[in-house]
């Protein structure tokens, strides 16, 4: 499969399940949303331009914002992770082998405690970006920091669960192909 | 001049970040306050379409406990039927009338349209809630909407099939309400913090409250019809400030599995305007 339809697919997976399963599960807690939609940015190849990179970001965040009502709102935190996300990775990876061998970010592509820090600071980003946003409009300090680290944390634990269970099988990059 | 295109080419990534952001808070900020822009137009008929075949299937999960709500709903105006009621007959002639004219008709002040939810949000500090009835079905932004249990919202926004609601869980929604008991105005909003309950301030502390007593819609409101049930006053606090009562308010209204709701018109609406208008020029 091409990578280009596979994200397609991702695109319009990740969508669905944030708005239809996500989205309606009832709350735990009034701090928590599970989140899980913003690893589909996370995953994208490693050779995406900067500028589609940030673009895609943008287009991802307006079309779940088309169904939460809420124009602008996950778009923002959206484009600020794929903005940032060539900076981080290229801090983390300072060898080229890495972007020349596997295709995107995952466990195998970067080992287990790179990716860890990788999917920890941009989850932290993502949902600080995204409170902040809601909390200009109401709320105080301790519903600030309370919403974004308990969401962080029930992320967290969706992305695991998620990596545990799809096992994405990174394909080495060779000249055959 | 050169040095100006340098500039942009070196930083591309960065001017189209920040002009994507731009763009998007502002989308953000403007649509809340004026709640009207191109983007809902479009998006109510794209999301509203998925949203439309996925609540086929989700219908028939809770379908059991909507017959049941629909059921005490039908007996509840079935018993305020006329036929209900009889009086021991003290009039001293029976007069017919002739002429087959509805008489009431040109007196009627709220029609109810029913609308089926088809998407709807009690978890976001903003919530907004989807029916599938449109401008082309009478329709217009400000009506209120009731469900089968009580209050719901107000239309904020119409596309030719969709409607948006406003839900009452609305950090700007504003209602204005009463004490059942008769006395006690005052205005029911929403902190964003519980679904299941709201605020009702502003009643003044001449008035008696006690836990247990039923909040519902004033007569005083050009959107709501009198006596649609709010909720329920669940503690009763002192404002410091104003020196008037904080109510906290158990909704009536089951937002978690809201399937039915009823649009409500009001047919005088034009009139009661150009009252107020004709008062303004003066």
């Amino acid at each position: 499969m091409s990578d280009l339809l596979k994200n397609i697919i991702r695109f319009a997976l990740f969508i669905g399940i944030q708005v239809f399963i996500l989205n309606r599960i009832p709350p735990l807690h009034r701090f928590i949303t599970p989140y899980l939609y913003f690893l589909f940015i996370l995953w994208l190849p490693f050779k995406t331009p900067r500028l589609g990179l940030t673009l895609l970001g943008f287009l991802f965040g307006l079309t779940l914002d088309f169904f939460t009502k809420t124009p602008g709102l996950h778009a923002a935190s959206c484009t600020l992770i794929a903005y940032l996300r060539p900076f981080l990775i290229s801090l983390m990876l300072p060898k080229e082998k890495f972007e020349m061998s596997y295709a995107e970010p995952s466990v195998t592509s970067m080992g287990w405690l790179p990716y860890a820090i990788y999917v920890l600071v941009f989850t932290f980003l993502h949902h600080s970006f995204l409170v902040l946003l809601e909390w200009m409009q109401f709320g105080n300090v301790w519903y600030f920091l309370g919403k974004v680290f308990s969401t962080t944390g029930i992320s967290l634990l969706l992305i695991t669960i998620t990596e545990l269970l799809f096992i994405r099988k990174s394909r080495y990059r060779t000249n055959v192909a | 001049m050169r040095n100006v295109f340098l500039f942009i080419r070196r930083n591309i990534n960065l001017i189209f970040f920040l002009t994507l952001q731009v763009v998007s808070l502002m989308m953000l900020f403007r649509y809340n306050k004026f709640h009207e822009s191109v983007f809902s137009a479009f998006s109510n008929e794209f999301s509203g379409r998925i949203n439309s075949r996925y609540n086929n299937v989700e219908t028939y999960f809770t379908l059991k406990k909507e017959n049941e709500r629909l059921q005490i709903q039908n007996a509840e105006l079935l018993n305020k039927l006329k036929a209900d009621f009889a009086w021991p007959d003290s009039a001293y002639s029976i007069i017919t009338d002739t002429i087959k004219i509805d008489s009431l008709e040109q007196y009627r002040k709220f029609l109810y349209l029913p609308a089926k939810v088809i998407s709807n949000s009690v978890y976001a500090q903003q919530n907004y809630l989807m029916l599938h009835r449109g401008s082309s079905q009478g329709v217009a932004p400000n009506m209120a909407v009731v469900g089968p249990d009580g209050v719901v919202g107000t239309i904020v926004n119409v596309s030719g099939n969709m409607s948006v609601v406003m839900s009452m869980l609305h950090r700007q929604s504003k209602i204005v309400a009463v004490l059942k008991k008769g006395s006690g105005f005052g205005e029911v909003t929403w902190d964003g913090k519980n679904p299941m309950f709201v605020t009702l301030s502003k009643v003044a502390k001449t008035v008696p409250v006690n836990k247990g007593d039923t909040v519902v819609t004033s007569q005083y409101s050009d959107k709501y019809p009198p006596g649609h049930i709010i909720g329920v006053v669940e503690a009763v606090a002192d404002d410091q400030v104003t020196s008037t009562y904080v109510l906290k308010v158990r909704t009536a209204t089951n937002f978690y599995s809201l399937q039915y709701a009823y649009v409500v018109k009001n047919l005088q609406k034009a009139e009661m305007e150009e009252l107020e208008k004709a008062i303004k020029k003066d």
